[in-house]
């Protein structure tokens, strides 16, 4: 009997589950769907020609039959729609086109650069969340100190403090004065990739992964801070401090699990902000990421590119959001798929 | 044993606590007002004087006659950051004006309309949310051809979707609230409602949103000019002079950099203080506190 119990709460976990993903898929979907055509919509307006941005620095020694006959072979004189939906087509077989720029296919482009961003991310979205929650904690339990004052200032200022200039502070400070790390880029120059070894890689990662680090630490901070804050003056909190829990000891046993949830839940949510995060982080330290790609593709208009870099941070975003609805269904037994998807 | 804790008892007291909420926060938004007031009246009484080219005192650090140093034409930093905050000053208020406007339209249309408009505007939302900001402001700047229009746009149309969102909730609400009901049946119209009703709510809202759309207004106008998609170099931002810092860094020239930034975090510091103050201070619940 407790078997065959399991086994059903199995199947409908599987069918919850299922459902989850394809409602989720169908969102992703509807949400590129109409993402594309915004984005598309709003290039074709831009006043910057396209044959131009791919002439480049040949401009002199392209005549205008040429340029004419590209933008016949690229369908440039065709309705709009049309070349939407042709575009689209390609788009859905997993064909984002050439990027104009690194002369080869935009997916390519997408896939290397995003590996590199994929450690500095995934390095400073650890960091700023153990960072951020242990000092949210610290604040709130030590709530009115000097300690929390500073804890609270601190996060306030940094919410105020522009990305790239904290990551030219750090590299002034780390890579002219101290010169314990490199100034630029994710290897060594002069070395073949292969060759460069894994520390040589983190050397290269700590400046721009503690420059998004610092900077993701303000918000779990104070919303750490804020909950505990709120746990401890509740009802269950007071009980227990008067059968005898010291203050530290009650945070442990009761106000870890309440904090964590949300903080999870946060630092998810922050994916948004991450990636614009590494945009201006990579500029500086010239970091080959993704973000870094997104910036000549707007100012150089590469159009292929940047239709690229717009789906793929939505969904980027996107998975974010999903992971924490997911951990949600993990981390808190009250709350179950069905009420999320 | 008294006499301790007799002298441990005024410790806690700081001397900021000697005033009280209200006290403090109406200080607050002086000091902030002071500060932004202070940087702009010094770009004006400072002019374009220290921007001349002297070779003789190219790449000094900071000092008396130079406060942030100067760069390697030997034009002062200092003149340079005013002016440069005074144009980022510029562009933010017409792009977090502009920004503050289209998200007020907005919530109102979806607030009043209802029906399929209020679906289709918490759709158009929900989109440009589902987007990392950057990643936005480069495609807008890009489709606008870069340049001040470029920043202006993409600023603009990227900071409303915040405050619609917050009108919308308060038109919703209020349009519910015992009060506004009561006077539509005693026979006003829905004009004299609105503007003896509505208006007086939305007004602090709006100008409070207005006032915090500012810092990430100039914070990104300052992003996008630094990566180079912004303001050209002829319009010397303080996004263009960091930028510009960026190639003297490993000379060690550090003043080019870490000084024009302190001043812009200064800024958007005040700025952000004067928002919050002011909503603390409009905001019934928090007043009087």
């Amino acid at each position: 009997m407790v078997g065959a119990g399991f086994s059903m709460l199995d199947v409908s976990f599987t069918m919850l589950m299922l459902s989850f993903v394809i409602k989720k898929a169908a969102r992703l979907a509807a949400l590129l769907l109409m993402l594309s055509a915004v984005a598309f919509a709003l290039v074709s307006l831009s006043p910057i020609d396209p044959v131009t941005a791919y002439v480049g620095a040949d401009m002199l020694r392209v005549g205008p039959e040429q340029r004419a006959r590209i933008a016949e072979r690229w369908g440039l004189d065709d309705p709009p729609v049309e070349r939407y939906l042709r575009w689209l087509g390609q788009v859905a077989q997993g064909d984002l086109g050439v990027s104009m720029i690194y002369r080869q296919p935009v997916i390519e482009v997408i896939g290397q650069r995003f590996l590199a961003s994929l450690g500095l991310m995934g390095a400073a979205w650890l960091c700023s969340g153990v960072l951020g929650f242990a000092l949210g904690v610290l604040a709130g339990g030590s709530a009115g100190s000097v300690f929390d004052r500073l804890v609270r200032w601190f996060a306030y200022v940094l919410a105020s403090t522009p990305t790239f200039w904290l990551a030219l502070l750090l590299l002034i400070v780390f890579s002219v004065e101290l010169r314990w790390t490199p100034i630029c880029c994710a290897m060594p120059a002069g070395i073949a990739p292969e060759d460069v070894t894994l520390a040589q890689r983190l050397h290269h990662l700590i400046l721009p992964a503690a420059t998004l680090s610092i900077l993701g630490v303000a918000n779990i901070t104070l919303h750490t801070r804020q909950k505990l804050i709120a746990v401890l003056e509740s009802d269950y909190a007071l009980f227990a401090r008067a059968q005898g829990e010291t203050r530290w000891s009650l945070i442990r046993q009761h106000g870890l699990r309440n904090i964590a949830l949300p903080a999870v839940t946060l630092q998810f949510a922050s994916f948004s902000e991450l990636f614009g995060g590494s945009v201006l982080a990579e500029q500086v330290f010239a970091y080959p990421g993704l973000g870094q790609a997104a910036v000549p593709a707007g100012l150089r208009g590469d159009v292929p590119l940047l239709l690229g870099i717009v789906l793929f941070s939505a969904v980027f975003v996107f998975t974010g959001n999903t992971l924490a609805d997911l951990a949600y269904q993990l981390l808190d037994p009250r709350i179950r798929l069905a009420q999320l998807a | 044993m008294a006499s301790v804790s007799l002298k441990r008892a005024p410790k806690r007291v700081v001397t900021f606590d000697v005033f009280n909420r209200r006290v403090r926060t109406l200080g607050m938004i002086a000091f902030s007002v002071a500060v932004l007031a202070v940087m702009m009246l010094l770009a004006q009484v400072l002019g374009v004087d220290g921007l001349q080219t002297r070779l003789d005192v190219r790449n000094q650090p900071p000092s008396w006659a130079n406060p942030f140093g100067t760069d390697w034409l030997g034009r002062d930093m200092f003149t340079r950051t005013l002016q440069g905050l005074t144009i980022s000053l510029r562009v933010g208020l017409i792009a977090s004006a502009l920004s503050a406007v289209l998200g007020l339209l907005v919530g109102l249309a979806a607030a009043t309309l209802g029906g399929w408009v209020d679906a289709a505007i918490t759709w158009l939302i929900d989109l440009f949310m589902s987007l990392p900001h950057m990643v936005a402001l480069i495609l807008i700047a890009f489709v606008f051809g870069g340049g001040v229009n470029g920043v202006i746009a993409s600023v603009a149309l990227t900071h409303w979707t915040g405050l619609a969102r917050v009108i919308r909730a308060e038109v919703l609400q209020l349009k519910t609230a015992d009060y506004v009901q009561l006077s539509a049946r005693f026979g006003h119209s829905k004009m004299w409602i609105a503007r003896h009703h509505l208006l007086p709510h939305l007004f602090p809202q709006f100008v409070v949103g207005l006032l915090l759309l500012f810092p990430h207004a100039i914070l990104h106008e300052a992003g996008i000019t630094f990566i180079g998609i912004g303001l050209s170099p002829h319009q010397p931002a303080v996004g263009v002079i960091l930028s510009e810092s960026m190639r003297h860094l490993s000379t060690g020239y550090w003043w080019l950099a870490v000084l024009p930034g302190l001043a812009l975090l200064v800024m958007v510091k005040s700025f952000d203080a004067l928002g919050e103050n002011l909503r603390a201070l409009l905001d019934p619940r928090t007043a009087q506190e």
